[in-house]
């Protein structure tokens, strides 16, 4: 196996509140180059705090308490992600990492066009581009998630759900990143415009190989999209694996609890309706029940 | 008990604005639906395919621009007495639970308040033990307690077993979901649609479900009614419209839909041809000026599109 591209260890978020409250708790996960890592999880379990640590757009009450993100540069180095500061840290963002935000429905500036939201992304993290050059790169990225070029001049909310969607991943595309982290990047779509969209991006994957960290609460589509899936629950990576390895039988209650509460489309899965309780850490593996 | 039974209900919307000035939205065109007691049945499609808008107009809160509703056969009037009759008898849960409850008073005024417009209850003793009766059907409790509670003390699933706790508090016949569950985490989503099911064959209610999880679609309803632009593209028994589907949309929703334990849906834009005569039955008299779904599309620009991306 290649070496990953982003390497997290033991990584530990605390939100110091009157009542603190670990929101990831020692979570330890590897990405390759060019992998869909699916990550899976209710509100609340600590996934887009994962998200936010890893693009370093954590604020305060919010704190990392340990652990450890690095990345591999393309000279081969490692960057200690929690190390940067500043100026690197502005090179290393979006450059290096970028994200699709969750609601990117709302995202959008809505009182500017699209155009001069993307070449912001230009302005702020690489300057040498001049303006004639900034628009034809704006134009390059949407025809390269399919939109019509003329769509620079709309508003969005002249674009539907899917193409305003479309447009943020354009803006993630924007610098050539590695490493795309999506954080429910189809949650309010419609399911047609949602297919629509995640073959649009494993396309763009093949095309630019960049990995993806792939964050919802739909299992059965990570299932579906994803190289491996991990499961969060109460800040924990309770579980991590390929999906058909999943599929075949998972070895944490709460995953199979999970797999459990989508019935299946056209299969005939016996549904249940019961609540999964999270007994802490300490929650046996239980290989027998599997 | 109940049946609700639609037939033709439209609803134009005339759109104001710049340059559309005059032009008509066709929200509803033309849908029937025959809802039986015991039955649930789903009505599916993308946003903006009307399904909200037939909710509405079902429990009154839209006016039909065409089309009659009627309960059992009966027609029910309009005016402000009828419409609170006819409410007595159907009911709705919302989408969202977050915002369906008053969020500034108590559960108990949020459950008092149907039992006592709609004359459920007399007495102080009575009201007490019909609250607990209610919560108890929605499974939660201790009684006491949650009815001290404000909403935003609930969890997101309590919440909404609350919005149904409210809609049944006027014994209804009939009741709407719209969406019940689509804001709520997984794996307490078919604890919800569980409880609806048992709920339905407890009290023999007639269900709409309406929602665009295809899979509890097929799961939790006896029929499926497929919707798109407003008009009524596929219905039919659930499995069948699932693991079938004729309507060039409906095998787009179908391949669309996650279905990891599945082999991918394989779409047959030609599979109208091998069924081309479609039961015309007592549920759907097809639109009134008889161009029926299972050969609506033919010249249909918006499916020619979508097939062309296949």
């Amino acid at each position: 196996m290649s070496e990953p591209l982003l390497r997290i260890r033991d990584l530990t978020v605390d939100y110091a509140t009157d009542r603190p409250v670990r929101a990831v708790d020692g979570v330890s996960l590897d990405i390759h180059p060019g992998e869909i890592v699916g990550l899976a999880g209710e509100s609340g379990c600590g996934k887009s705090t994962l998200a936010y640590t890893i693009t370093r757009l954590l604020q305060a009450p919010a704190e990392i308490s340990g652990g450890s993100i690095e990345w591999r540069r393309e000279d081969g180095g490692t960057t200690d992600i929690l190390g940067l500061g500043g100026r690197e840290l502005r090179a290393f963002r979006w450059q290096e990492i970028s994200m699709v935000f969750q609601g990117a429905m709302n995202a959008l500036n809505p009182v500017h066009r699209i155009g001069p939201q993307i070449e912001d992304v230009f302005l702020d993290h690489r300057a040498g581009l001049n303006k004639a050059e900034r628009r034809e790169r704006a134009a390059e990225l949407l025809r390269t998630v399919g939109i019509p070029v003329d769509r620079l001049r709309s508003y969005p909310h002249e674009l539907s759900g899917g193409m305003r969607q479309r447009v943020m991943i354009a803006m993630a595309l924007a610098l050539r990143p590695r490493l795309i982290i999506m954080d429910e990047p189809t949650t309010a779509l419609d399911v047609v415009v949602q297919r629509n969209i995640l073959e649009e991006i494993d396309r763009l994957r093949s095309e630019f190989g960049f990995a993806v960290l792939f964050i919802t609460h739909d299992l059965g589509l990570l299932l579906e999209i994803s190289d491996r899936v991990g499961v969060m629950l109460s800040g924990r990576l309770v579980e991590e694996n390929t999906p058909q390895a999943l599929l075949d039988g998972a070895g944490h209650d709460y995953t199979r609890h999970l797999l459990s509460s989508f019935p299946s489309l056209r299969g005939d899965t016996p549904i249940t309706g019961t609540r999964y309780v999270d007994r802490g850490p300490a929650t046996p593996r239980e290989e027998a029940r599997a | 008990m109940t049946t609700l039974d639609a037939r033709h209900l439209s609803k134009n919307y005339q759109i104001r604005g710049t340059g559309l000035r005059g032009a008509t939205l066709r929200a509803v065109d033309d849908v029937s639906l025959l809802v039986r007691p015991g039955e649930s049945v789903a009505l599916v499609g993308e946003s903006g395919s009307g399904k909200s808008t037939i909710a509405k107009m079902l429990i009154r809160l839209v006016e039909p621009t065409a089309g009659d509703v009627t309960l059992d056969g009966e027609h029910i009037g309009t005016g402000r007495r009828a419409t609170k009759a006819y409410r007595k008898r159907v009911q709705m849960v919302f989408q969202d639970p977050f915002s369906s409850l008053n969020p500034s008073l108590p559960i108990r005024h949020q459950l008092a308040r149907p039992l006592r417009i709609h004359g459920i209850v007399r007495t102080r003793a009575e009201e007490e033990r019909e609250l607990h009766r209610l919560l108890d059907s929605v499974n939660l409790g201790p009684a006491a307690e949650i009815l001290a509670k404000y909403p935003h003390e609930l969890s997101g699933g309590q919440r909404q077993r609350i919005a149904i706790a409210r809609a049944l508090a006027p014994r209804p016949e009939v009741l709407i979901a719209d969406e019940p569950v689509s804001m709520l985490d997984v794996s307490i989503r078919l604890e919800i649609l569980q409880l609806l099911d048992d709920l339905k064959r407890e009290r023999n209610l007639a269900v709409l479900y309406i929602t665009h999880d295809l899979a509890t679609a097929r799961h939790f309803s006896t029929q499926i009614v497929v919707m798109r632009h407003g008009r009524v593209v596929e219905r039919g028994p659930s499995s069948a419209v699932i693991l079938d589907p004729i309507h060039p949309y409906t095998q787009l929703l179908v391949r669309a839909a996650p279905d990891p334990r599945s082999e991918p849906f394989v779409i047959d834009p030609d599979r109208h041809h091998a069924s081309p005569d479609v039961l015309v039955s007592e549920a759907d008299t097809g639109p009134a000026d008889g161009r029926h779904w299972a050969r609506a599309w033919a010249d249909d620009a918006a499916v020619t599109e979508l097939l062309a991306g296949v």
